[in-house]
């Protein structure tokens, strides 16, 4: 049932003509490296001043970054079917630890999130953004495509078990963008767009009935959630705030160290959540403007890397960890710019913060892994 | 199906890349959304975000100005601005101010009169200023708070300048004192001027001249963060402090005063007749004006303004008696004047007076007579029988207009707020407050400074300044030098209104009675009588209720509080007068005896101090 010889799993590499640079040898995609460098940069001279110019916050946020791009670049050693191998059992590890957090997990901000594993505390639900796409895209990629319903049936449920077990925590943010990237990875697989369509209907027709079904307060929260404003002293005080912050940026900011609101504290969350705010106040629409330039030649390479796969497996996870980074840099420019609800979501590689940066740099060691172990076609 | 892979693989390929395509498209929309919204936000709505953001961080506060000091003429400091510290709420920022202020009890002192005194400012103000709970905290007060302080959000303690009156009580009713503005002053103050001043002047000098003393108000421009926590001065405009006041006031005299009234309640003016200046002002009893500056208590309060001695009274401009003999120099210089009567001409005194065709015996107070009784003699002794046909003879009309020339009836317009006018009575008068005509007996109650007839003791001082002066008035004036912020001063305007011109014999004639009041073996304050300058005076005795007719007046027998008023007012050195002195006793009995040595020591002090 393999669709490649058995030969090409085995790890010789055809060996090109010249000798190999050092970038190759560690199996480094320059272009990607290049951006994900710059954003890492430039994340730390927001952070600077975000954080009140706090070399504590930058060291360790500088640590961090490090352990990040040291486990990039190790993941990007491992040729793609060795990846392909473990998903199932990464999957299944990471749904027990999942019941392990929901049983014995560590509470932090009122939700059961962190499971203390002696040396490092461990948020599980973390290393399903990568699992979830690796295991559907095992899952999918053993038949043929576009997938049958039955098959699209048990994606459906590896999905679902995990975002489940995440909403649960409670964590709606990160089962949110869990559940995503089982849709985007369910996507990419080529599902049809009838079927598309109709998921889309039948989810914008439970939404009246579930309504229906509420009750007032609960009612009120989801009004809260859906618009903050209306409560200025709650939620609706960090959107008013940040907003403040990104329209008094103007065209070209208010100058590195110079953003006000952030530096007489009137944003909340500046150096996490909400940096994307700071950016905006301090570098202006400019600056702004080429930070998502930067994101989208990050996110185009991604797709490029994706599109340039060998095999289904790589090229549906390449394409949806590229895409559940864009997911998570929409949802939290549409927090802080108020057109989408306030989820935590991290600004991602800028905003402070370990696990998603690490979890974000593992999935461009997969994209580089998948790009460089490339069986070089002769042309 | 190995033999269908390679074909599936290429179709899925281009699945891929279409489901690729598609979804860069998708990232590319969305990011050009992003990128319409950054727009909108930074773009098309900059400034309505840049007047937020501006609102949020710069604050306009006030710097309340530093008020004046007020110094007596040897620059003895009356009223001064002590650095204290008190503990503030700002209701705001407190989230339960209730449950806050039991915490707070159980680290410093906070009586029920204090958290009530907090909850009614608590009504006049508004939820973001800082109310006072407790004011003058002691030092080890300040320490336990400033450890605790993390405990309370929009506790603070703020060191502040508090009014001081060093001489407290002895000043109390001149000076006046600062409390809290209260709501009818908000309506009549500059609101902007005042927003960094808790404290207005109530009375006395502290009202009379608060706009003065107030100065103008400081703005400090400063940027503060989420918190209302202040970062920095971004604009500062200094505020003007008030201006200092010199008083014409010799504090060694009030002292004196003071103490010369001993047990009794009273009051003394004296001025300085050639400048008007006051000298002295004594209201007795007095208060201490420290305590209203922190807000009195209720009961403290209740205290001062239930007793029977009312002592916040200010006798010496509110508090009007009836004159008595003190009159009688100036109804004699009438008699003079309008030629009814000769210096030397002689009445016959029986010891009562009756007008033609009635039985009402009009007493003298020696009831067996003066016998032969001409002006002098009738000054001297003070007879009442020469009086009562003197004012009979002037009649009502002229004795009006003239009394009324020395100030009488009207207040002195003395810089000072709240004095009362006294009440000189006259037919037009009675026909408008009483509906009644003027009856003939009345005049005669009139010629002896009693009946309706009321004056203030500052009243009477100024009167006798006016008659040491010959007619030359110069307005009372508490004030006599401003001193600006800037170094420069001002003197107070000394407004001169003098009397027509009268016969400079009849001045030297009534002048030389007064004296032999003092001098003259009869003299009703002969026991004043001083070898080192010479005084003229006038004795008084007001009645605090009338005597029956054929009744005997018995002084021991009489409760303390309804005996006479013992007045005595006096000026010298006859020669060349400096000071004028009204004393009122209240229940002292016989001017003479208690008011006169009073105004002695005062006269003593104030011209033989190269002396002591």
């Amino acid at each position: 049932m393999r669709e490649m010889p058995r030969s090409a799993l085995s790890f010789q590499e055809s060996q090109p003509a010249r000798p190999l640079g050092l970038l190759a040898w560690l199996h480094i995609d320059l272009p990607l490296l290049t951006g994900l460098l710059l954003l890492a940069f430039l994340g730390l001279a927001v952070l600077y001043s975000a954080g009140d110019q706090q070399m504590v916050l930058l060291n360790k946020q500088m640590i961090r970054l490090g352990v990040g791009f040291t486990a990039m670049i190790l993941i990007a050693q491992f040729h793609p079917q060795h990846l392909r191998r473990w998903s199932p059992w990464l999957y299944l590890v990471g749904i027990l630890m999942l019941m392990a957090v929901i049983l014995f997990g560590e509470q932090g901000k009122g939700a059961q999130r962190w499971l203390d594993l002696g040396i490092v505390r461990f948020q599980p639900s973390e290393m399903f953004k990568l699992s979830l796409p690796m295991v559907i895209a095992w899952f999918l990629a053993d038949h043929r495509l576009p997938p049958q319903l039955s098959r699209l049936l048990v994606a459906g449920l590896l999905t679902l078990l995990p975002v489940l077990l995440i909403a649960k925590q409670p964590d709606l943010g990160t089962a949110l963008l869990v559940g995503a990237a089982g849709a985007i990875a369910l996507f990419l697989a080529g599902i049809s767009w009838y079927l598309i369509a109709a998921v889309g209907l039948s989810l914008a027709a439970l939404g009246p009935a579930a309504w229906y079904l509420m009750h007032e307060y609960q009612r009120q929260r989801v009004l809260t959630f859906l618009n903050p404003e209306s409560d200025p002293l709650g939620t609706g005080y960090h959107i008013i705030q940040s907003k403040i912050a990104i329209g008094s940026g103007g065209v070209s900011g208010k100058g590195w160290l110079n953003g006000t609101q952030s530096h007489l504290e009137f944003l909340p969350e500046r150096h996490t959540d909400f940096i994307f705010a700071v950016i905006s106040e301090e570098f202006g629409l400019v600056g702004v403007l080429a930070l998502l330039c930067l994101y989208l030649f990050i996110i185009l390479r991604g797709l490029y890397i994706a599109s340039q796969a060998q095999d289904t497996f790589s090229r549906i996870l390449a394409g949806a960890l590229s895409l559940v980074f864009f997911v998570y840099l929409f949802v939290n420019t549409g927090m802080v710019t108020g057109l989408l609800p306030v989820v935590g979501v991290p600004l991602p590689l800028i905003s402070y913060g370990g696990t998603s940066l690490v979890t974000i740099l593992i999935s461009f060691g997969i994209l580089m892994s998948i790009h460089t172990h490339r069986k070089l076609l002769p042309t | 199906m190995p033999q269908s892979s390679i074909k599936d693989h290429l179709f899925e390929s281009q699945l891929f890349l279409s489901r690729a395509i598609v979804s860069g498209i998708l990232v590319i929309s969305v990011l050009l959304l992003l990128a319409g919204r950054m727009f909108y936000l930074q773009v098309a709505s900059h400034d309505h975000f840049t007047t937020l953001s501006k609102d949020n961080r710069v604050k306009l506060q006030p710097l309340p100005p530093t008020r004046g000091l007020i110094y007596d003429r040897n620059g003895l400091i009356l009223a001064q601005n002590l650095p204290a510290y008190s503990l503030e709420i700002t209701p705001e920022k407190t989230p339960d101010i209730d449950a806050t202020i039991q915490a707070l009890r159980q680290i410093i002192t906070i009586t029920d009169e204090h958290i009530q005194r907090f909850q009614q400012l608590r009504t006049q103000h508004r939820r973001f200023d800082s109310i006072p709970l407790r004011v003058r905290l002691q030092d080890d007060e300040v320490a336990r708070l400033s450890v605790n302080r993390h405990r309370f959000p929009g506790v603070d303690v703020k060191a502040t300048l508090l009014r001081d009156y060093p001489q407290a009580m002895q000043t109390a009713h001149l000076l006046g004192y600062v409390g809290r503005i209260n709501e009818r002053e908000l309506d009549i103050i500059d609101i902007s001027n005042y927003s960094g001043t808790s404290y207005i002047g109530k009375n006395g000098v502290e009202n009379s001249y608060e706009s003065l003393l107030h100065g103008q108000v400081g703005l400090q421009q400063v940027e503060v963060n989420a918190k209302g926590r202040v970062l920095r001065v971004l604009e500062n405009r200094s505020p003007k402090p008030g201006d200092n006041l010199h008083l014409f006031l010799d504090m060694d005299l009030q002292r004196i005063a003071l103490e010369a009234m001993g047990e009794f309640n009273g009051a003394v003016a004296a001025i300085e007749i050639k400048s008007g200046g006051v000298l002295a002002l004594v209201s007795k009893p007095g208060y201490n004006p420290n305590l209203f500056v922190e807000g009195i208590s209720t009961e403290a309060y209740a205290a001062l303004k239930n007793s029977i001695d009312k002592p916040l009274f200010n006798r010496a401009i509110r508090g009007q008696y009836p004159p008595g003999s003190t009159v009688k120099p100036f109804i004699g210089l009438a008699g003079l004047e309008y030629g009814v009567v000769g210096y030397h001409q002689e009445t016959y005194c029986p010891g009562y007076y009756q007008l033609p065709g009635k039985e009402h015996k009009y007493r003298d107070w020696k009831k067996w007579g003066h016998a032969e009784v001409d002006m002098k003699k009738a000054i001297v002794e003070s007879c009442d029988v020469y009086y009562y046909e003197l004012a009979r003879t002037l009649g009502i009309d002229r004795l009006h207009d003239f009394l009324q020339g020395f100030g009488f009836g009207q207040p002195t317009r003395v810089d000072l707020t709240g004095e009362l006018s006294g009440l000189l009575p006259s037919r037009e008068w009675k026909r408008e407050r009483r509906r009644e005509p003027w009856y003939p007996g009345e005049t005669l109650i009139v010629g002896i400074g009693q009946g309706y007839f009321l004056s203030t003791p500052l009243q009477l001082a100024a009167a006798t300044a006016t008659l040491a002066n010959q007619g030359h008035h110069i307005r009372p004036r508490v004030v006599s030098l401003i001193e600006k912020g800037d170094g420069s001063t001002q003197e107070s305007p000394k407004i001169i209104d003098d009397l027509k011109q009268l016969d400079p014999i009849h001045w030297t004639q009534v002048i030389d009675a007064m004296t032999q009041v003092v001098e003259g073996m009869h003299g009703t304050a002969r026991s004043i009588h001083s070898e080192n300058y010479r005084i003229a005076g006038k004795t008084g005795t007001a009645q605090v209720f009338s005597i029956k007719q054929d009744e005997e007046y018995d002084e021991e027998t009489v409760a303390k509080r309804r005996r006479d008023h013992a007045l005595f007012i006096a000026f010298a050195p006859v020669e060349d007068p400096q000071i004028a002195v009204a004393v009122v006793v209240e229940n002292g009995g016989h001017g003479g005896a208690v008011a006169a040595p009073i105004a002695q020591k005062i006269m003593d002090r104030f011209l033989l101090r190269d002396d002591t």
